[in-house]
C-alpha cells in the first residue's frame, strides 16, 4: 500500500506541505495566504485528526444502541463481540448499510425536492418554472408507459409527476416504476431471483434502518443485499428521476464551452458562489444575476463587471452544463475560493458544504448564506428559499451579496491566474447526437476495439488523497490506453481544471480513441454532470447493453472512484456493482475490519451480479486492473483485445 | 550519562483518558511488520500491543512501561536480556529472553506481557520511531493529551505552570491524588 499522505504531510516543511496537498497550482498560493490571513483550512484539520481511529478505519465499532459502544479488537486479543453478541461481520455490515443508506437518501430527497417543484409548474404555483424541454418529458411519458397523444403537455406533466411522486412511498411489492421503465430485461431479471428488486426509495431506506437495528439481520449477506436494493432504488429512480426532472424543467444538457477554477473569479465584478447539489436555487441565482436592475446597482457600487455568478461542487456543475456558468473548483477548494477575498456570497443549499466555510469567512468579507431549511450552519445568514417566488427570493439573496462588494477590502484580495478552457455537457442525448443519432458508430468502434472500453469514473476530492492527482492519473492512463472516459462531479471539474475536457487532449489518447474524438470533435473524456447525473450513465449503458444485445455486464465497462468520501459514493459505486459493473475504490472504505464482509463486496458480488468492488490506492495499478477486466470481458464477448 | 531531566518521558495523565483505547491499536500497528493498519491485522504473528488501558476503580487509566531507573526488571532479568538502552529506554532482546518470566514478577506495574513465542515482549518506547525524531506511536494516537511525550522538565513545567493557573484563578479542582487504598469492594474482601 501507498504510503499515508499524513506521514509525507507531518515530516514535510511548511512549502512543501502546500505543494503535496494537490496538483492544483492554485492550492499553494492560496494555502499561502491562508497562513498569513492565520486561518485554517480542511488540511490543517485533516492532520490534526492524525492518526485517525483504528476502530473507525476498520468500520468494527458499533454505537447502534446504548448497552454500546462496542469495539472488536482487530488483533484478536480482546473483545471479538459486542455486548448483544454481533460479530465484526456483523457489525462492519450494519455500518456501512447505514452510510450506503444515508447517500441513498441524500441523492432521492434531492430528487424529491425538484418532484415537488415540478408539481408545482402542474399545479400552476411554481410560476417561475417552466418545462424547458418538452421532447424530454414525452420520453419519459412514453418510457412510463403514459399515452401522450391527444394530450397537453401540462396533462402529460401531471400524469408524470404522479408516478414520479408515487416512487418515494408506494405501497406494495411492485418495482419502482422507473426502474421498470429504464433497466435492460436481463438486469431485473437477475434482481428479481436474487430479491433485490426495489419497491419504494423511501421504503428500502427505511428497511435499512430497520434491519440495523439492534436485534434485527445479523447476516453480512442479508444485509448488503438490503443494501444493493437501497443502492439500485437511488440509482434508477431516485437519482435518475433528480437528473431527468432537472433535464425538463431546466434543459438538457447540450456541448458548451466553460472556463473552470480559481481564476473564474474577478477583482472587477460582485463574485457570488453557489455551491451545494441542487439547480432549482442555483438556475434561478444565475438568471437573476443578468437582471439589469441588479447589475446597475454592482456597477453603482463600483464593480464595473457587474455580476460574476460560479459554481463550486455538483451545484455548479448543473448550472455550467446549461448555462456556461464558470466553475471555481471541486470539493477540497471551497475555502480557497473564500481565501481569495474577493467572493461577496456563497450561496449554499445542501450536500458537502463544510461548516468550515462559516469560520474561514468571518475573517474575510463574505457572506455565508444558507437557504434550505434541512441545511442550517451556525454562524451562516438563513435566507429561506421560497420556490412559488423564486426569483424574488433570488434576487433578494444577490442583492445582499452585491451590497456586501463595498465591503471588500482591496489589499487583502488575491485570485490565481488559472483558469482553463473546457467543453463540457455530454448528456445520453447530446452524446447520441454527436453520434449521429444512434449507439452503432460506438458499438462499432467496441467491436472492432478502435476503443477498448469505457470507464465512468466519478466522485469527490478526499484529503487523504492529494488533489486531483489519482483522478488524473487514472483518466489519463485509460484514455491514453483507448478507453473512453465518462463521468460526473468532483472528477469532472478535476478534468475541467487539468485540461483533459479539452477537444485537443485527444492528442493524449491512444490511437484508436484519438482517432474517434477527432472525428466527432470531442474530448476523450466526457462530462455527464453532477454526482445525480451518474443515472446518466447508468442509462448509456443500458442502451448499450440493449444494443448489443448483451447484458451490462458482459459489457467491456469499468467504474471507478479514485478520491470517494462521501456516503452518497457508496450508494453510487453499489448501485454499479448491482448494475453489474467492476468498480474501484481509490480510498479504503472502513470494511476491513471484517473478512467476510470484504469477501462479499470483492469476491461473492461477482458470482450474483456480475460486478464487484476492488479497492486499490495505487492509481498506477487500479488502471492495470480495470484495463485487466476490460480485457477479459472482450476476450469473453470475441472482440479482438 | 543523561541527566535525568533530560531525560524523554511519556507522562501520563488519567484524568484525560477516555478509554478509547486508540493507542492500543497504534501500538499493535507500530510492532507489526508492516507497520500499516490495514495490513497488519492479518500478519501472522499477531501483532500485541504492548501497551493497555485498565479500569481502576471507574478510571481509565493507560498503563504502559514507565522505563523505570533502576528498572526491577532489569535487575531481575538473569540472562541481560533485559536491558538499558543509550536513550534512557528499558528494552528486551528477543535472541537473550529464555522466557523465564522473573521481570513480570519484578515489574510494580505488571507491564511485560507473553507473546505466542515463548519470549516476554514489554514497550520499547518506540526506540525507532523515536531516532527518527517522531513520538512514540500511542502518544501520537491519544487524541485527548492523557498520553504525552517531552522531555521530564518541559512536560513537568508545563504541568506547574497549568496548576499554578489554577491555584491563582481559583479554577483548580485540586490535583487528583489516584495512589490510595483500593476500595474492600474492588479487592473483592
Amino acid at each position: 500500500m501507498e504510503e499515508r499522505i499524513y506521514e509525507r504531510l507531518l515530516r514535510a516543511t511548511r512549502r512543501e506541505f502546500y505543494q503535496q496537498v494537490s496538483i492544483d497550482p492554485t492550492v499553494p498560493q492560496l494555502l499561502e495566504k491562508a497562513e498569513r490571513d492565520g486561518v485554517e483550512t480542511v488540511w490543517h484539520r485533516y492532520l490534526a485528526q492524525q492518526p485517525q481511529c483504528g476502530f473507525g478505519l476498520l468500520g468494527d465499532c458499533c454505537r447502534n444502541c446504548n448497552m454500546g459502544p462496542c469495539r472488536i479488537d482487530p488483533f484478536g486479543y480482546g473483545p471479538s463481540r459486542g455486548i448483544c453478541g454481533a460479530t465484526a461481520d456483523t457489525i462492519v455490515a450494519r455500518n456501512l448499510m447505514r452510510a450506503l443508506a444515508a447517500g441513498a437518501a441524500a441523492h432521492s430527497d434531492h430528487a424529491r425536492d425538484i418532484i415537488e417543484v415540478f408539481r408545482g409548474i402542474v399545479d400552476g404555483w411554481a410560476k417561475d418554472y417552466r418545462i424547458a424541454d418538452e421532447q424530454k418529458l414525452l420520453g419519459v411519458a412514453k418510457a412510463l408507459g403514459i399515452e401522450v397523444d391527444g394530450k397537453g403537455t401540462l396533462e402529460v406533466a401531471r400524469e408524470v409527476v404522479e408516478v414520479a411522486e408515487m416512487e418515494f412511498g408506494k405501497p406494495g411489492n411492485e418495482p419502482l416504476r422507473f426502474l421498470n421503465a429504464y433497466a435492460p430485461k436481463r438486469r431485473k431479471e437477475l434482481w428479481n431471483k436474487l430479491g433485490i428488486t426495489p419497491r419504494a426509495i423511501d421504503r428500502e431506506v427505511t428497511e435499512i434502518m430497520h434491519r440495523t437495528h439492534m436485534g434485527v439481520d445479523a447476516d453480512p449477506l442479508s444485509l448488503i443485499a438490503q443494501g444493493l436494493r437501497a443502492a439500485l432504488a437511488d440509482g434508477w429512480s431516485g437519482s435518475m428521476m433528480a437528473t431527468m426532472f432537472s433535464d425538463v424543467m431546466f434543459g438538457t444538457p447540450k456541448p458548451i464551452r466553460i472556463w473552470s477554477n480559481l481564476g473564474v473569479l474577478r477583482e472587477d465584478a460582485v463574485n457570488v458562489m453557489v455551491h451545494g447539489h441542487n439547480p432549482l436555487l442555483s438556475m434561478k441565482i444565475a438568471e437573476v444575476a443578468k437582471d439589469p436592475e441588479l447589475v446597475e446597482l454592482a456597477r453603482s457600487l463600483g464593480a464595473e463587471g457587474g455580476i460574476n455568478v460560479v459554481g463550486m461542487c455538483c451545484t455548479g456543475n448543473e448550472v455550467l452544463m446549461r448555462l456556461g456558468v464558470p466553475i471555481a473548483g471541486n470539493f477540497l477548494q471551497q475555502e480557497l475560493a473564500i481565501i481569495t477575498g474577493a467572493l461577496e456570497a456563497v450561496i449554499v443549499d445542501y450536500q458537502c458544504l463544510m461548516p468550515a466555510l462559516v469560520d474561514v469567512a468571518s475573517c474575510y468579507h463574505t457572506k455565508i448564506i444558507t437557504t434550505e431549511p434541512k441545511a442550517r450552519i451556525p454562524g451562516a445568514i438563513h435566507i429561506e428559499f421560497d420556490k412559488a417566488k423564486a426569483e424574488e427570493s433570488a434576487k433578494k439573496i444577490v442583492r445582499l451579496a452585491v451590497e456586501n462588494f463595498k465591503n471588500r477590502v482591496k489589499e487583502r484580495v488575491f485570485i490565481p491566474k488559472e483558469k482553463m478552457e473546457a467543453m463540457v455537457g455530454f448528456s445520453v442525448e447530446a452524446i447520441l447526437s454527436a453520434l449521429g443519432g444512434t449507439l452503432e458508430p460506438l458499438a462499432d468502434a467496441l467491436r472492432s476495439g478502435k476503443v477498448k472500453g469505457i470507464a465512468g469514473v466519478v466522485g469527490c476530492n478526499n484529503p487523504k488523497v492529494r488533489q486531483d492527482s489519482s483522478h488524473v492519473a487514472i483518466t489519463r492512463e485509460l484514455i491514453a490506453n483507448d478507453v473512453l472516459v465518462v463521468g460526473t462531479g468532483c472528477w469532472a471539474i478535476a478534468m475541467s481544471k487539468h485540461g483533459l475536457f479539452k477537444p485537443e487532449a485527444a492528442e493524449l489518447a491512444g490511437p484508436g480513441l484519438r482517432e474517434v474524438c477527432k472525428a466527432l470533435g470531442i474530448p476523450p473524456a466526457l462530462h455527464m454532470g453532477s454526482c445525480v447525473d451518474c443515472s446518466r450513465m447508468l442509462i448509456a449503458l443500458a442502451a448499450l447493453s440493449e444494443h448489443l444485445g448483451v447484458d451490462m455486464s458482459d459489457l467491456p465497462v469499468v467504474g471507478s472512484a479514485p478520491e470517494w468520501y462521501s456516503e452518497k459514493a457508496v450508494s453510487i459505486g453499489s448501485y454499479f456493482v448491482a448494475s453489474g459493473l467492476f468498480v474501484h475504490l481509490g480510498t479504503v472504505p472502513p470494511v476491513l475490519g471484517s473478512p467476510k464482509v470484504v469477501e462479499i463486496l470483492t469476491k461473492g458480488a461477482e458470482e450474483l451480479l456480475g460486478g464487484k468492488f476492488f479497492v486499490e490506492t495505487d492509481p498506477h495499478k487500479a488502471v492495470k486492473a480495470m484495463l485487466e477486466h476490460i480485457r477479459e470481458k472482450r476476450r469473453k464477448l470475441g472482440w479482438p483485445e | 550519562m543523561i541527566q535525568p531531566l533530560e531525560e524523554f518521558i511519556i507522562y501520563v495523565d488519567p484524568s484525560r483518558c477516555l478509554g478509547c483505547r486508540s493507542c492500543e491499536v497504534a501500538c499493535a500497528v507500530e510492532h507489526s511488520s508492516s507497520k500499516q493498519l490495514f495490513s497488519a491485522i492479518s500478519e501472522d504473528p499477531r501483532p500485541k500491543p504492548r501497551t493497555s488501558v485498565v479500569v481502576a476503580d471507574g478510571v481509565y487509566v493507560p498503563m504502559r512501561c514507565m522505563h523505570c531507573d533502576p528498572a526491577p526488571c532489569v535487575k531481575a532479568c538473569p540472562t541481560g536480556s533485559m536491558r538499558r538502552t543509550d536513550e534512557g529506554f528499558v528494552v528486551s532482546d528477543p535472541a537473550r529472553c529464555i522466557g523465564c518470566r522473573t521481570c513480570l514478577l519484578a515489574c510494580p506495574f505488571g507491564h511485560p506481557s507473553y507473546s505466542s513465542r515463548g519470549k516476554v515482549i514489554k514497550c520499547d518506547h518506540c526506540i525507532d520511531r523515536f531516532k527518527s525524531g517522531m513520538p512514540p506511536a500511542c502518544v501520537e494516537a491519544c487524541p485527548t493529551g492523557a498520553l504525552r511525550f517531552g522531555r521530564a522538565e518541559e512536560l513537568l513545567g508545563e504541568e506547574r505552570r497549568r496548576r499554578a493557573l489554577e491555584m491563582i484563578t481559583g479554577l483548580g479542582e485540586g490535583g487528583v491524588v489516584y495512589r490510595r487504598a483500593a476500595s474492600p469492594v474492588l479487592v473483592g474482601r
